[in-house]
């Protein structure tokens, strides 16, 4: 018999552990996801960065030292496999004094002892002739190659896509409410779906893996909220090339100035603690933002006027307790591994923290995994009209004319793409159409008009390929329909 | 310039990017001109924005009698038809190339595939977008119920849906008032229309909707926060003080929806790639009278060119760009012995044409940016003097000059509005 596991949390943590024990026979694996969609909580709303590997003191946060370079190197082939959005740009950690040499010089040396390579200090002539569009008083940097961006919900999409082409199954809206313990082993969760069997837990459950482990007896760490914000701007906005730090401080990783994968400047995070009871905290703020701005201005002096932001968003870190990874099986509820605290390096890490996972199954659990004889590494991106060639657009359009049809007119999105992003929804399990669920998968809504001009049309396309009212399409899952009802609706005294 | 293996390649005289209004009454005229025109549009049908609006107070210029936004578009649309203009739908233009001053290149996608159009002349009429809650600063959360006053049209009005039941209104613009008689009218509660700056920002017709539905208008307000989990809950009204800066004085509105109508900004981005001029005054291109942007050839009108708050001046620009081509085309470019440059004076924050040749009449369309009354309009360069009871941000002022009076100037003109 099969070995079930529960994963619970389908962020990039959970995705990727999923990925990797689908490799194996013996194991049966579920992922459980209380939102409408794969990586809507900690993944969705970060800097995005595939970080080098550097920063993390090995004696201080051993796990995040160790895993965040192997992550890193992963990376690298993860994004091949699964046709992940990414750019290998490098990133330059800027001094602008003197002093500032002395950090540089610290973070180097940790970066050798983490086993980073290619890291090396530069001169102010060749940082400008890198970033020319730098603070003039910029002297030096850190050169890190390695470093680079992924979108972070198309990896967590891409992740579980490929899977659930390997067998796995997905909860969806099912939350969690208990963890079955019966004689110090797991049995299984407790969900508003009904219950799950499973012989193992996983807890990946992001800001709210303090909350699951307590429901399995454990209680040794807490899950801070530590909130951070950041500012898009319009694509024509020139940014830098490559992803700028300033050179840190004691309190602060500093913020980040960079162009992001679609080519919009994007400058963030600031970071504010939140307590405990604002997990759901994700407004941004007037002083925040500020902050953001004024930080940014330092490294990259050139911001444009407030009126060139498309967007402004806040998400939150899972801060532990101790700042270090917690990834162990523990000893007394047998069983239950927790994947707790996977703050920065979160994304960069969750390749490795799979490997991880798989590694204390049979190391700790004794669980000899066995791998599946034909196992599909590979998940294929979805169409982007936006990157097709004309040629190769006439070819699509001729098989299928939706494909030739313009949906979001900022980012040239067919429609073709959003019934493509419709059925990968369906495919991984999303029961509740959601606009969001289409604009991760395609970028769609995402330009310069913040969708006003797409998101009606794609709300039609929602409602058609899951058989609803139009009105009854949601933004963002239950609670964020587009509409009250039909536009008769409060005249007959009805209201959805 | 490069060969596009397996695209269909099309030519024509003119190719017309937009069938709203503009577009469409520039098609029209191309057509009656004789020359051979293609019309492209991304939507599924004719009629750009005015579809959706189902209001009346369209065509008294244009057509001599009042009309609702799809009587003004069917009637343009029918004469189009009529003509057998050929026309497009659902077609996005992808990329425009200037090759030379007679050879452009328009690559547009539609449902019949990719195409490349080589033609002699564009005219642009593409239209305008709508300022969005994060372009003006509004914070809090990303929550459903925030809609830009034409996306609720939209929703309302093109496909019957009813998007919420207690609004408040950012702007008092033309859009954003009838978004609130459009709201009142399907029954849902309109809590407020908030205006930042101290005088309505709409048409005086429409700001009577606000008495005519017991509306509250906040002047001098701004709108800075929104709240809510799932769904906007309240929103946050701050004073501003004379400079437009926010006083501590600021106040709670319990809603579930909150419309923007913040003001348009014309939609020129393809135009910019291949450098056309933008004057950041109007957001639209530099032109001269003949609607020609600074690359020959290439000629913009309707919200495009510059926001208006007439339909009837958008299909006037539409006719009139359709002559230049005409011109463009015969001549092999648009010439004039000089060009007076069109300066802005005192109190006028916008002005198009920039560029005038004197060889014939022309329209000049501009805004103040201050209300005043009882001002004088004036060109001190030649003369020219016009006396005008009442001057408001919102109402565009369209000017004549003849050809004679534009002559009597030597290489500028400013037109500025000071008290008589």
């Amino acid at each position: 018999m099969k070995t079930r596991v529960a994963i619970i949390g389908a962020g990039i943590s959970g995705a990727s552990i999923a990925r990797v024990l689908s490799k194996y026979e013996n194991l049966e694996v579920h992922l459980i996801e209380k939102a409408p969609d794969v990586g809507w909580g900690v993944s969705k709303a970060n800097t995005a960065l595939i970080h080098g590997g550097y920063d993390d003191d090995p004696e201080k946060y051993p796990m995040r030292a160790k895993l965040c370079i192997r992550g890193n190197r992963l990376w690298h082939q993860w994004v091949k496999e699964l046709q992940i959005p990414h750019v290998w740009n490098g990133a330059l950690i800027v001094a602008t004094k003197e002093e500032d040499f002395d950090e540089l010089e610290k973070l180097l040396e940790r970066g050798h002892k983490n086993g980073v390579p290619e890291m090396r200090i530069i001169d102010r002539d060749e940082l400008f002739h890198l970033e020319p569009g730098l603070t003039r008083e910029a002297i030096g940097a850190l050169w890190v190659p390695i470093v680079g961006q992924i979108g972070p919900i198309p990896a967590v999409i891409a992740l579980v896509e490929n899977a659930v082409a390997n067998g796995v199954k997905t909860h969806l809206e099912t939350e969690v409410r208990g963890i079955k313990v019966e004689n110090g082993e797991v049995r299984g969760v407790e969900t508003n779906n009904g219950f799950i069997e499973a012989d193992i837990v996983i807890n990946a459950a992001g800001l709210y893996a303090d909350e699951v482990a307590r429901m399995a007896g454990i209680d040794y760490f807490e899950i801070h909220p530590r909130k951070g914000e950041y500012y898009l701007f319009d694509d024509d906005v020139p940014g830098p090339g490559r992803v700028l730090f300033p050179t840190p401080t004691p309190i602060s990783k500093g913020i980040v100035v960079t162009t992001e994968i679609s080519g919009h400047l994007m400058i963030g995070p600031n970071a504010q603690d939140l307590p405990p009871e604002e997990k759901d905290n994700l407004a941004t703020t007037e002083e925040g933002l500020r902050e953001v701005w004024e930080g940014a201005k330092k490294l990259w002096p050139n911001l444009p006027p407030k009126s060139r932001v498309i967007r402004t968003f806040a998400g939150l870190r899972p801060e532990p307790t101790g700042g270090d990874f917690i990834i162990k099986a523990e000893e007394e509820v047998w069983g239950f591994i927790n994947v707790a605290g996977i703050r920065s390096p979160g994304l960069t890490s969750a390749p490795a923290i799979a490997y991880e996972v798989a590694e204390i199954i049979q190391r700790d659990l004794g669980i000899n995994l066995v791998e599946k004889e034909k196992w599909n590494p590979y998940r294929k991106e979805i169409t982007h009209f936006f990157m097709l060639p004309p040629e190769k657009a006439n070819e699509l359009i001729k098989k299928n004319p939706a494909y030739g049809k313009i949906v979001c007119r900022c980012n040239h999105v067919s429609e073709g793409d959003i019934l493509e992003a419709i059925e990968r929804m369906k495919f991984i399990g999303v029961k509740t159409p959601s606009v969001d669920s289409v604009k991760f998968r395609t970028k769609s809504t995402t330009g310069t008009c913040q969708g006003s001009f797409c998101r009606p049309k794609i709300v039609q396309l929602l409602a058609k390929e899951y058989g609803v009212e139009p009105w009854e399409v949601t933004l963002k899952g239950k609670g964020s329909e587009i509409g009250i009802g039909d536009v008769k609706a409060l005249l007959r005294g009805e209201e959805a | 310039m490069e060969p596009m293996p397996q695209i269909s390649m099309l030519s024509y005289d003119v190719v017309v990017i937009g069938g709203g209004p503009a577009g469409m009454a520039a098609a029209v005229k191309a057509k009656e001109l004789g020359l051979n025109v293609l019309l492209l549009d991304e939507n599924d049908y004719l009629g750009g924005i005015l579809p959706q609006c189902i209001h009346p107070g369209f065509g008294l210029h244009y057509f001599k009698e009042e009309l609702t936004g799809p009587e003004f578009a069917s009637r343009l649309a029918k004469r189009l038809v009529e003509l057998g203009v050929e026309y497009r739908t659902a077609a996005r233009v992808l990329e425009i190339k200037n090759y030379s001053d007679l050879e452009k290149v328009v690559i547009f996608t539609s449902p019949a595939g990719v195409y490349q159009v080589w033609t002699k002349a564009i005219i642009y009429a593409a239209g305008a977008r709508e300022r969005h809650a994060f372009e003006i600063g509004i914070v809090g959360d990303r929550v459903a119920g925030i809609y830009t006053a034409g996306e609720a049209q939209t929703l309302m009005d093109i496909y019957g849906i009813l998007p919420g039941k207690e609004v408040v209104i950012v702007g008092s613009g033309d859009v954003g008032l009838i978004m609130a008689r459009r709201f009142a009218l399907e029954g849902a509660k309109v809590k407020a229309v908030i205006e930042l700056m101290p005088y309505p920002g709409g048409l005086a017709r429409n700001v009577m909707i606000l008495r005519d539905f017991n509306i509250p208008l906040y002047l001098s307000h701004k709108v800075v926060e929104v709240r809510g989990r799932g769904r906007v809950q309240r929103v946050k009204v701050v004073r501003v003080d004379e400079n437009l800066n926010e006083t501590g004085e600021e106040f709670w509105i319990e809603a579930d929806t909150l419309v923007i109508s913040a003001g348009l900004i014309p939609s020129v981005k393809k135009l910019k790639k291949i450098g056309v001029e933008i004057d950041p005054a109007t957001g639209g291109p530099v032109v001269n009278d003949r609607l020609e942007t600074s690359v020959p050839g290439i000629f913009v009108a309707g919200n495009s060119l510059l926001i208006n708050d007439l339909v009837d001046y958008v299909a006037e620009q539409g006719e009139l760009a359709a002559e230049s081509a005409k011109e463009f085309i015969e001549k092999g470019g648009i010439e004039s012995r000089k060009w007076v440059k069109v300066r802005k004076g005192q109190n006028v924050r916008l002005i198009a044409p920039h560029y005038l040749s004197g060889d014939r009449d022309v329209y000049l369309y501009l805004r103040v940016a201050r209300p005043m009354e009882n001002v004088e309009l004036r060109i001190p360069e030649i003369g020219k003097k016009l006396r005008l009871p009442v001057v408001k941000p919102a109402e565009m002022i369209r000017l004549k000059l003849r050809a004679e009076e534009i002559q009597k100037a030597s290489e500028k003109l400013t037109v500025e509005v000071v008290r008589a």
